[in-house]
């Protein structure tokens, strides 16, 4: 079905925030592949006896995180023609995905670029924390970076496993407002970049490294980054587009 | 409405699976509520995932939306973690789609789709802030109701609802909100919950409990009869006559997160007059009434492309005995539009050969798993309970399966039924054996699973006398099939927890006293106890034991011919002679025929509503067995080609 010479490969950038981020990675597959479906997008098929969609998403953000960016590869088939603007292609799938689910940036990138899963080195966060604001939560964020090592208790696999999480901490800052103090249930707030690889560390691992009473209220993932020859860069980014005269190909957009 | 959303977001990051709490999915309404306008709670007393798909409440969701006078959300069961996190902060039980608190709704509509779930409707209502009994609620608290199957008997859960609904929602749904729209316009203040009850009550399929008054003597049953002359001494269920005037959900819902059934599922045809003596769908649903094929077409093309699954179920009691079957199935498969991606399932398939080709003509890809219900393991239990398969049927439509590539064959088998002999449950494990050595012709390592469930005695059946088999019973029986299966590579014997059938049987055929058992299983935390990690057998004997009950007493007996039965007052059209003989004939072995090609048993579900079956072919369907033109008094016979094999 799928000639792989007549495929091309495209990235998709999109935003996961709002009710919709108590769903999990896996929910978020099931919604592209049926909203793919409905869009009538030539994606592509594996080969064999039962084939599937050739589809490769990103690295899994935590169910309950928000995100600013996160990124789907697809295979298309070029064959099935009626051409559209990749331009275009943002706001039609944008209106078939959930409320929440944004897509921000399509584009073509080269059939030997490697996957997400390998290339994303670090991710940046936003964290909104209860129980301990302002100073405090300064402190707390100085002690964890000056700690030579932090091992915390995770389960891994449905088993508990005890990980050294320091190395992945790249940085932590307060944001400029550090939070807000007013109302009911004062806030604070601070950003983090943390490395993924061996393994990623999740906002809900790096929270335990605070101490029981810092509390995660809110964690949003703003950015994933590619390093490459010492520079560093989003996999897809936001703007610029559209200005390439890429045409890609889908089928059956008149029915 | 205040909606609890910002209270309920921060309990999500703290509970499982959070996604299902939070709505949002393809297809859900968003009404604006206000004057004039009825609000229903549509419930779910299970959790989301096994709720949401269910097709009864997704058709009243769109047909009280639709109305002007009426809008309509949904609910579901929290899990134990979600109820436990909601109650220590104070937060009720809410709608998913704009989380506005229970109470807030007009009527909080139950379906019962199970007994099990009896105590989390009473949860349920407690998480609602609802007074738990009918009688304590006033003119400002919603009006409770309750349909499905399982309001066949209502008498169980009569301390707790207001009104049941019996039978086929579509129409009855609207002349309830015309009850609700008149009670809701008299001020708060001069409304009398009375009045209401009898409006409801005098709308035909509804039944009022608190207008009826059960008697008992010597610890039993009398009679429950009405309290008020102008109320019916027995209420009859609401049946829609023409599928073809409800083409619903024509926006099913499709969930974000991950649930049972998660695919299109398109109903070709309700009611079954195969006539199985142990299924209580069978019986209460009848006439058959089929849905035109054309529209069931527009209906599989429209949902998948608004749905975007790539599946789609064609759902009854049996859909290979739909008229035209094979070429319904075939016009969608070849479908253009589907792009050769669409996969059709057929629930429940009827065994023989055409079946299987039929499923193989459909499923071209992923060909994994069959499944069979003969449900008896010799052809004399199968004629006890008129599920007329005959062992060529069986294990030629198993032999068109492994011969068609299909690796596993599941067959589902009933145990502690009408009559059984030790003999019956061993010819489960025969009849396993035969299918696994019948694979073996065809592939190297083939698997067959024999699935075997504890039977419960259902009302509105000719087996609603029968006392059903002790818990001690039914586990010497699955030891039984066990140890004659042990030596048969490739055969797996599962089964569910008898204990869990003994409950089933508690809450399925008793009387009103079941409420004050069910509220104390509740007060003693027995919630989901559908869900085996859940169940606990010993909550329901000490509740029963405090209310001067028993298993035994419930469950266990058998009933005479003149016993009165709990649900007398409540009729599916069955005649009681009618269900008597046929329990009978079930103790004599002796089968009876489908009456959609064959002659009119007069059962009373067509001639006491004036009905007739809706089928497109008058004849049986090409192959069809079970019962329909077959010689029965060779059904046992075991092909030659078989027996002789095993090596």
């Amino acid at each position: 079905m799928s000639d792989f010479d007549a495929q091309r490969r495209y990235r998709f950038r999109f935003t996961k925030t709002g009710k919709i981020r108590f769903t999990s990675h896996r929910d978020v597959a099931r919604m592209w592949e049926r909203a793919l479906r409905r869009s009538r997008l030539p994606v592509a098929f594996s080969q064999g006896f039962s084939p599937h969609p050739l589809l490769s998403f990103g690295l899994a953000l935590p169910t309950g995180c928000e995100s600013h960016g996160e990124y789907l590869d697809a295979r298309l088939d070029e064959v099935r023609m009626d051409e559209i603007l990749p331009a275009q292609l943002p706001e039609l799938l944008t209106e078939l995905l959930p409320d929440g689910m944004t897509v921000q940036a399509v584009a073509p990138i080269g059939m030997a670029e490697g996957s997400l899963q390998q290339e994303v080195a670090s991710c940046d966060w936003e964290l909104e924390v209860l129980g301990v604001i302002g100073e405090e939560l300064e402190e707390r964020i100085e002690r964890v970076l000056a700690a030579p090592s932090l091992t915390v208790q995770r389960e891994r696999k449905g088993r508990q496993a005890e990980d050294d999480i320091r190395p992945a901490i790249l940085s932590l800052a307060l944001t400029r407002d550090g939070g807000s103090e007013q109302g009911e249930h004062p806030i604070g707030r601070f950003r983090a970049q943390l490395a993924t690889h061996p393994r990623g560390v999740r906002p809900g691992d790096l929270l335990s490294a605070f101490g029981t009473d810092v509390v995660l209220a809110r964690a949003c993932r703003t950015h994933q980054w590619i390093e490459r020859d010492g520079a560093r860069f989003e996999p897809l980014s936001v703007g610029g587009l559209g200005t390439d005269p890429v045409v890609i190909h889908a089928a059956g957009r008149a029915s | 409405m205040q909606t609890l959303w910002p209270q309920i977001e921060r309990l999500l990051l703290g509970v499982s699976k959070p996604a299902r709490y939070i709505g949002g999915e393809q297809g859900a309404q968003y009404p604006e509520h206000g004057p004039g306008k009825v609000a229903w709670l549509l419930l779910y007393p299970d959790t989301y995932e096994i709720g949401l798909p269910n097709q009864g409440l997704q058709i009243l969701y769109e047909i009280l939306n639709e109305r002007p006078d009426a809008v309509a959300e949904r609910s579901y069961a929290p899990w134990v973690d979600m109820e436990a996190a909601m109650r220590s902060a104070g937060i009720p039980l809410f709608s998913v789609e704009q989380h506005y608190p229970a109470r807030a709704f007009d009527v909080l509509a139950f379906n019962l789709s199970a007994e099990l779930v009896y105590t989390n409707v009473v949860n349920l209502i407690d998480l609602a802030a609802v007074p738990l009994h009918a009688e304590d609620r006033g003119a400002e608290d919603p009006v409770v109701i309750a349909g499905g199957h399982c309001a066949f008997n209502p008498e169980p859960l009569a301390d707790f609802i207001d009104a049941f609904v019996l039978g086929d929602g579509e129409e009855v749904v609207g002349e309830i909100n015309d009850a609700m729209a008149g009670w809701l316009a008299v001020p708060a203040a001069q409304r009398v919950r009375t009045e209401l009850l009898g409006a409801l009550a005098s709308i035909e399929g509804v039944y009022v409990p608190a207008l009826y008054e059960s008697t008992y003597a010597e610890g039993r049953l009398v009679a429950t009869v009405p309290l008020r002359p102008d109320v019916p001494t027995t209420v009859a269920k609401r049946t829609v006559n023409d599928l073809a005037d409800w083409p619903y959900p024509a926006h099913p819902l499709v969930p974000l997160t991950e649930v049972v059934h998660d695919r299109l599922n398109v109903e070709v045809f309700r009611g079954c007059t195969r006539g199985c003596r142990f299924c209580q769908a069978g019986m209460i649903t009848r006439p058959v009434r089929e849905r035109p094929a054309e529209q069931v077409k527009e209906m599989v093309s429209q949902g998948l492309a608004w749905s975007g699954h790539d599946e789609v179920t064609l759902t009854s009691l049996s859909t290979a005995d739909f008229s035209g079957i094979e070429d319904m199935v075939r016009d969608i498969i070849d479908d253009p539009v589907h792009e050769g991606r669409v996969s059709v399932s057929l629930p429940s398939l009827r065994v023989d050969a055409f079946t299987v080709g039929t499923a193989a003509q459909i499923q071209k890809v992923r060909r994994t798993g069959l499944t069979f219900a003969p449900e008896g393991g010799t052809w004399r239990m199968r004629q006890v309970i008129n599920k007329l398969i005959t062992e060529e049927d069986l294990y030629s439509a198993v032999d068109a399966a492994f011969s068609q590539g299909w690796r596993r064959v599941k067959l589902y088998f009933l145990i502690g039924l009408p009559t059984e002999r030790d003999e019956d449950v061993l010819g489960i494990a025969e009849l396993g054996a035969h299918c696994v050595e019948i694979g073996r012709r065809h592939q190297k390592s083939v698997t067959v699973t024999a699935s075997v469930g504890g039977f419960v005695p259902k009302p509105h059946t000719p087996f609603q006398w029968y006392g059903q088999d002790t818990v001690a019973e039914l586990e010497r029986k699955v030891i039984l099939l066990r140890e004659a299966a042990r030596t048969t590579r490739g055969l797996t014997i599962r089964w569910h927890d008898p204990a869990a059938s003994a409950a089933e049987g508690v809450a399925s055929r008793g009387d009103r006293r079941m409420g004050a058992v069910i509220e104390r299983v509740w007060r003693a935390g027995g919630t989901f106890q559908e869900w085996s990690e859940r169940f606990d057998l010993s909550l329901w004997e000490t509740a029963l034991a405090a209310e001067g009950l028993s298993l035994g007493e419930v469950a266990h007996r058998e009933r005479d011919q003149n016993e009165p039965l709990p649900w007398d007052h409540i009729s599916a059209g069955l005649h009681r002679d009618f269900l008597w003989t046929d329990w009978q004939d079930a103790l004599a072995e002796a089968a009876v025929e489908d009456c959609r090609w064959t002659p009119c048993y007069d059962c009373g579900a067509c001639t006491e509503f004036g009905l007739e079956h809706v089928v497109a072919s008058p004849v049986p369907p090409a192959g069809g067995s079970q019962g329909t033109g077959q010689d029965l008094a060779a059904g046992g016979r075991i092909p030659v080609r078989l027996g002789g094999t095993r090596g």
